[in-house]
């Protein structure tokens, strides 16, 4: 399809920068006439919802900076002086609050497209590690953040997650209270976690923009996992996908508006509306929703050999989203996407199980049934990544796949 | 091929892990917490101002000796419909600590509308020495702060009881229905009777704890009726406006095809 250029009849003013600095030409090169396979999905429009969250979470999180106030003693108090004081205070948390589980929703969906339709083989490895790099940045990010309200909740989960690095051989208690400012969190701890959640959001931004080049260098993947062959098989991204997208956009507003303004709590802890106290542990310390999988993970391994049970959880947690890293080549077929490997297919909704089971482990006391599906899941969790998908990609007997994009959508099978 | 063979009892198993997830926590002993139907709890629900009302005078004639509402300032109850001079009746009936003055000496004053509500206590040495060693949570975020919120508050106050046989209550506790533990220092709050109404509704327990969880949840949301108020705009704003870039994306694609 051929795309009119807007070169001939632009503003001299336009003119004049674009001769300076190209952001006009730019733009229209890389949102106008970049080229998109016509025959993506809505799960392609996962990117764009995302950086929607990203954004409401910058805006609603600098305005709530101007309010906030990061001292163990009023950082509650500030919190609820914004629920009820600030003008459209509540409005600015409930969003910020809610934006977060959005933003993970988006990227969750995001990554599992990605694993289904085999988005990060070649040429997109680099691509898809900024994705992983993304998400460890957000987990930071989220976790920072939580702390900052100095609820119970916040307290403990502060206390939980430093401690894990006391597992660390030899430096693990050096390196707890150099991350901490003192013994137990406190003070110092909140103030630079404060910092460091405000700095956070510009490290998030900076690898977006990564993310972003790549992916436009390398343009999109799609449904059918092979390059467009011919101009006829890809629409200009502007006005086909910002249409596309911008329906799904305003899809994911509305489950989000649905959230902030009928349930805003429910998808947090009620214990972190109670003052954080030091001197009484709640009884059941539970990171929010988009943890549980990693926090199931976690306290799945037992004692072996040498290896404690904290410490061998640290490494499973942290091997969990590191192995993400190593997929493109883990993934040994040259098929990409699951349409035509059947049973890839199978194993993929078997890994969707594992992590949603994860989730509910995760949510629960690690004990009797939890603690035993949390082991069986986490097992499948690394067999699916470090056994099925290197020996599958050789074995896998695949469909044939269609000779391109258009010869696709003509037979009906796109 | 062998692998397609291990995918279904595989998968089997995952979903009957994701079963589980149906099934109930086992907590020790599962409490039954009543359910209420309250004025402020669906979509487009306001508190029932009447009840809050109400509910603002078994606060002061029952909680407020040992339980404050830090949050509040008492010009926040213009909200449930008190007028300028009964707002500033309620305040004068308060103490609050000022000062320092001139000489440098704090000093105690009658509250104005403007004061924050005054804690019941100095400090919480003092709470815990007039409390046999409990501490009285402060009010302002009680109903947000309770996994059951309305249901649970009003489950404590109705639920006192004598203790089933057998049961030992430890000296100084009290037996509730509803409490975790069953055990719970705050001795009977409401009692028929006990409280006044001025709108001469007869103050039974069960409307006495109705109405001051009414109170307690607007005054742990005073912002709610705006959020759902704004919410429904919102969302018909969106729903209109998803309609319309559907329709624009439609028409799009299908010079395509």
């Amino acid at each position: 399809m051929k795309v009119k250029s807007n070169g001939g009849n632009r503003p001299r003013i336009v003119e004049w920068i674009d001769a300076r600095l190209p952001v006009f030409t730019y733009l229209q090169r890389e949102y106008g006439e970049f080229p998109m396979p016509r025959n993506v999905n809505y799960l392609w429009s996962l990117g764009a919802i995302a950086s929607v969250f990203f954004a409401i979470l910058m805006v609603t999180g600098i305005f709530l900076a101007m309010h906030y106030t990061a001292h163990k003693d009023l950082a509650f108090d500030s919190v609820e002086r914004i629920m009820r004081d600030v003008n459209w205070g509540w409005l600015l948390r409930y969003m910020h609050m809610n934006g977060a589980s959005f933003f993970f929703a988006a990227v969750y969906i995001h990554l599992l497209r990605g694993l289904y339709y085999g988005s990060y083989k070649a040429p997109r490895e680099l691509l898809w590690i900024f994705g992983v790099v993304l998400l460890l940045c957000m987990m930071a990010s989220a976790f920072l953040g939580y702390v900052l309200p100095w609820g119970q909740m916040s307290y403990w989960a502060a206390t939980v997650i430093t401690n894990l690095f006391s597992a660390i051989p030899l430096v693990g208690d050096m390196l707890v209270s150099w991350i901490l400012g003192g013994y137990s969190v406190d003070n110092p701890t909140l103030t630079r976690f404060y910092a460091l959640h405000y700095l956070m959001a510009f490290v998030i931004a900076a690898v977006i923009g990564l993310h972003v080049i790549a992916l436009h260098i390398v343009r999109s993947n799609n449904p059918l996992g092979i390059e467009p062959k011919s101009a006829d098989e890809t629409v200009p991204f502007h006005p086909y996908l910002t249409a596309k997208d911008g329906f799904a956009i305003v899809v994911a507003l509305i489950a989000f508006s649905l959230f902030t303004f009928f349930a805003p709590n429910m998808l947090g802890e009620t214990v972190n509306y109670v003052p954080a106290n030091p001197l009484q542990t709640p009884p059941h310390i539970v990171p929010e929703w988009y943890f549980w999988p990693f926090y199931a993970i976690l306290r799945a391994v037992p004692n072996l050999w040498i290896i404690d049970a904290k410490l061998g959880g640290v490494i499973a947690m942290g091997a969990s989203i590191l192995v993400l890293f190593f997929v493109p080549w883990l993934d040994t077929s040259p098929v990409r996407s699951a349409r035509f490997r059947p049973i890839y297919r199978g194993f993929f909704w078997v890994l969707i199980a594992a992590i949603v089971a994860l989730g509910w482990a995760g949510s629960r006391p690690p004990e009797g049934a939890a603690l035993w599906v949390a082991k069986a899941a986490t097992l499948y969790y690394f067999a699916h990544f470090l056994v099925v998908l290197p020996l599958l990609g050789r074995r896998e007997k695949t469909l044939p796949l269609p000779a391109s994009i258009s010869a696709a959508i003509k037979s009906g099978a796109a | 091929m062998r692998a397609r063979r291990m995918i279904r009892p595989l998968a089997a198993l995952m979903l009957a892990g994701v079963g589980l997830w149906l099934a109930p926590v086992r907590a020790a002993e599962e409490i039954e917490l009543p359910r209420i139907k309250w004025s402020f709890s669906g979509p487009f629900d306001r508190f029932d101002r009447n009840a809050a009302r109400r509910g603002f005078e078994v606060y002061t004639q029952a909680c407020q000796f040992c339980h404050g509402l830090r949050f509040l300032s008492f010009n926040s109850l213009a909200a449930l419909g008190f007028d300028e001079s009964e707002l500033s009746a309620i305040a004068a009936a308060r103490e609050v600590l000022d000062g320092p003055n001139d000489d440098g000496d704090m000093f105690k004053r009658p509250a104005r509308v403007s004061d924050r509500m005054p804690p019941p206590f100095a400090n919480e040495k003092a709470a815990r020495a007039a409390n046999n060693g409990a501490l009285p949570p402060d009010l302002s975020l009680m109903i947000k702060a309770r996994n059951g919120g309305p249901d649970y508050v009003f489950g404590i106050l109705t639920g006192y009881d004598k203790a089933p046989q057998g049961f030992a209550v430890a000296p100084g506790l009290n037996y509730n229905r509803v409490f975790p533990g069953h055990q719970i220092a705050m001795p009977r709050p409401l009692s028929a009777g006990a409280v006044t109404f001025t709108d001469g509704t007869p103050a039974s327990v069960e409307q006495a704890a109705h109405d001051v969880v009414t109170f307690l949840a607007w005054a742990s949301e005073p912002t709610l009726e705006e959020r759902k108020r704004v919410g429904t705009r919102v969302l018909l704003f969106l729903l209109t406006f998803a309609a319309l870039v559907f329709a624009i994306q439609q028409r799009l694609w299908a010079r395509l095809h």
